[in-house]
């Protein structure tokens, strides 16, 4: 406002000067830093204490198989951010994935080539995704409810479809994906970062990023500016959707066949990474970095306890202990 | 004094003839007439519940009448929906669906109005004109925020208040409609809105202002339409008032 009783004369001049940076102290003693930086700060110490505890963590072949690891786990957390950021929730997610393997599975097992597999399963998932949003916008049906329905349901398709029983899938193409290198990265480690791109593109450099957001942080209000809310909500469970279908080439392309089985683990690892990554669950607040690299984080965080030897069973226990802490530190979040 | 005149249709921005409105079997105003003049400050007064809101929602398209024409601009105008009013020229500055909290100044300023660049078949965002361009707004009404990149959430109730009127003038409307403008705001921000306000009409922007407050009524507007129980009862030029004949206009005491 115009008078100077509102404001310090520094900032005085309307706009004119930019928030002066506070110091590096004042920074490390506020706690919606550590909120807003959890899934790096949680990565580098993850780093630091597996590189000091185990001779093999920090070597360059570990960080590639690492980043292979992570690649789905990425590529989900950009899908599942989208719905986050409207204040929702994707709980269809690893069911989408599952989905997306056994279509694939079952079309390139008739023969119809390995494209037609590929794109078939990505046009399924995102069909879902499409589903959801309708669902939950026009039918007014709270997100948890449908998403959970969704997963029941095509858990139960892809079992129909599927006959219960995996499908070999045996393509040069696909095992190229799962094994070819470009650089210091394996190819998949390339289609998540060219999704990182894509998604850091249009969340912060679109319109539809900007009304995204505004849709998650007050609906109302975005609705009376004239943005089309349902829309944009159709449009994040669609995208959701869509990357499940990418998540199931990867994860088929990885194992070679196509399991009618769903990797929960997936599922709340995609929340867990949003979490981290310093989204918020109350929608209105989004990154793709943060994310991508929570999704980092919980992988290195299975790479280093096996390399430790600890029991497998652990690691559910680390993840859930490491979120639970994470989304205490983003109350401080401002 | 309590008769209805009639101006001039040119003089009018915004116009309305025995305009109603019912919700099922209640009325909430019947065969309203109001004129806002060109370039002016119009004031709506009247009690709680004398339907000053609901006549304001009709007249910019969120709620459709049940009867009667509205001109806007010399044309009739029926607006169906906000979108179409403020397309044509009108904005609205609600009392609580102002703003979004987790968007930055702004953000908020070019809400479902981004400026874009076209790189082939993409439209990205024009970040930069888009600050500068809302420095320039902000400056141009003498509003203080510290920076535009700031988040929305972490400014005073009175710099929320002036970002929205801001971002209301700053599409080039014709004509801005405030409903309650300053109720939840201190004594000095009340100030300030009400300096933003004058500055608007000094800038040729017509106002529609909703106020309970008579004092701030007679300050900022120049003619005043009284609304007691769903009918316009009374307009006056605000010079030309006290604040007692405002109170007897608004209760039926005159």
């Amino acid at each position: 406002m115009s008078l100077p009783a509102d404001n310090a004369p520094a900032s005085r001049q309307a706009g004119v000067h930019e928030e002066s940076r506070p110091s590096l102290t004042a920074l490390l003693i506020d706690p919606s830093f550590w909120a807003d930086w959890a899934s790096v700060v949680g990565l580098v110490g993850l780093l630091i204490l597996f590189g000091l505890t185990s001779p093999v963590f920090l070597t360059v072949a570990n960080m590639q198989a690492m980043l292979l690891a992570a690649a789905i786990l990425v590529v989900l957390s950009i899908g599942q951010t989208f719905v986050v950021a409207t204040s929702g929730i994707d709980l269809s997610l690893a069911a989408s994935v599952m989905l997306g393997a056994v279509i694939l599975g079952l079309v390139n097992a008739a023969g119809l080539g390995i494209f037609a597999a590929c794109v078939l399963a990505v046009l399924a998932t995102s069909a879902i995704g499409l589903m959801n949003g309708v669902l939950i916008t026009a039918g007014r049906i709270p997100d948890f409810v449908v998403t959970l329905g969704t997963l029941s349901g095509i858990t139960g398709l892809g079992l129909i479809l599927s006959g219960g029983e995996p499908t070999m899938v045996g393509s040069t193409f696909l095992l190229k994906l799962a094994s070819g290198y470009l650089g210091p990265f394996g190819y998949p480690v390339w289609v998540a970062i060219a999704a990182v791109l894509v998604a850091h593109v249009a969340l912060y450099h679109t319109r539809f990023g900007v009304h995204l957001l505004a849709t998650g942080g007050q609906a109302e209000s975005a609705s009376a500016l004239g943005i089309r809310t349902n829309r944009v909500k159709i449009a994040a469970y669609t995208i959701s959707g869509f990357c499940a279908g990418i998540a199931s080439i990867l994860l088929v392309a990885r194992i070679g066949s196509a399991e009618p089985q769903i990797n929960t683990s997936l599922l709340l690892n995609s929340v867990a990474a949003v979490v981290l990554g310093g989204v918020s669950l109350f929608g209105g607040r989004a990154s793709i970095l943060g994310p991508a690299i929570g999704a980092l984080m919980l992988t290195a965080l299975v790479n280093g306890l096996t390399l430790l030897s600890v029991s497998a069973f652990y690691q559910p226990l680390a993840v859930g202990v490491i979120v639970v802490l994470a989304a205490l530190i983003m109350r401080y979040q401002k | 004094m309590s008769t209805v005149n009639h101006i001039a249709p040119s003089e009018a921005i915004l116009a309305c003839q025995g305009l109603s409105k019912h919700f099922g079997g209640i009325r909430a105003f019947t065969d309203v007439g109001f004129q806002a003049r060109r370039g002016e400050v119009t004031a709506v007064i009247g009690d709680n519940g004398a339907g000053k809101s609901t006549l304001i929602r009709c007249l910019v398209g969120v709620h459709v009448p049940d009867g009667g024409t509205i001109y806007f601009d010399g044309r009739q105008h029926p607006f169906s929906n906000p979108d179409e009013a403020r397309k044509s020229g009108i904005e609205t500055v609600h009392q609580n669906l102002a703003l979004i909290d987790e968007l930055t100044v702004a953000q908020n300023l070019f809400l479902n109005r981004e400026i874009v660049r076209r790189i082939g078949p993409f439209a990205l965002l024009d970040r930069k004109a888009m600050k500068d361009q809302a420095r320039a707004m902000l400056s141009r009404l003498s509003i203080n925020v510290p920076s535009v990149t700031q988040r929305v959430r972490r400014l005073s109730g009175g710099q929320r208040q002036a970002i929205s009127i801001c971002r209301a003038a700053g599409s080039g409307a014709k004509l801005v409609v405030m409903d309650e403008p300053t109720a939840a705001l201190g004594v000095q921000e009340t100030a300030n809105v009400e300096a933003l306000i004058r500055k608007l009409r000094e800038q040729g922007v017509s106002v529609i202002l909703i106020s309970h407050n008579f004092d701030q009524v007679r300050r900022l507007s120049d003619q005043i339409w009284v609304m007691r129980a769903g009918k316009m009862v009374a307009t006056v030029r605000s010079s030309e008032t006290t604040g007692n004949e405002l109170v007897a206009m608004v209760t039926g005491a005159a």
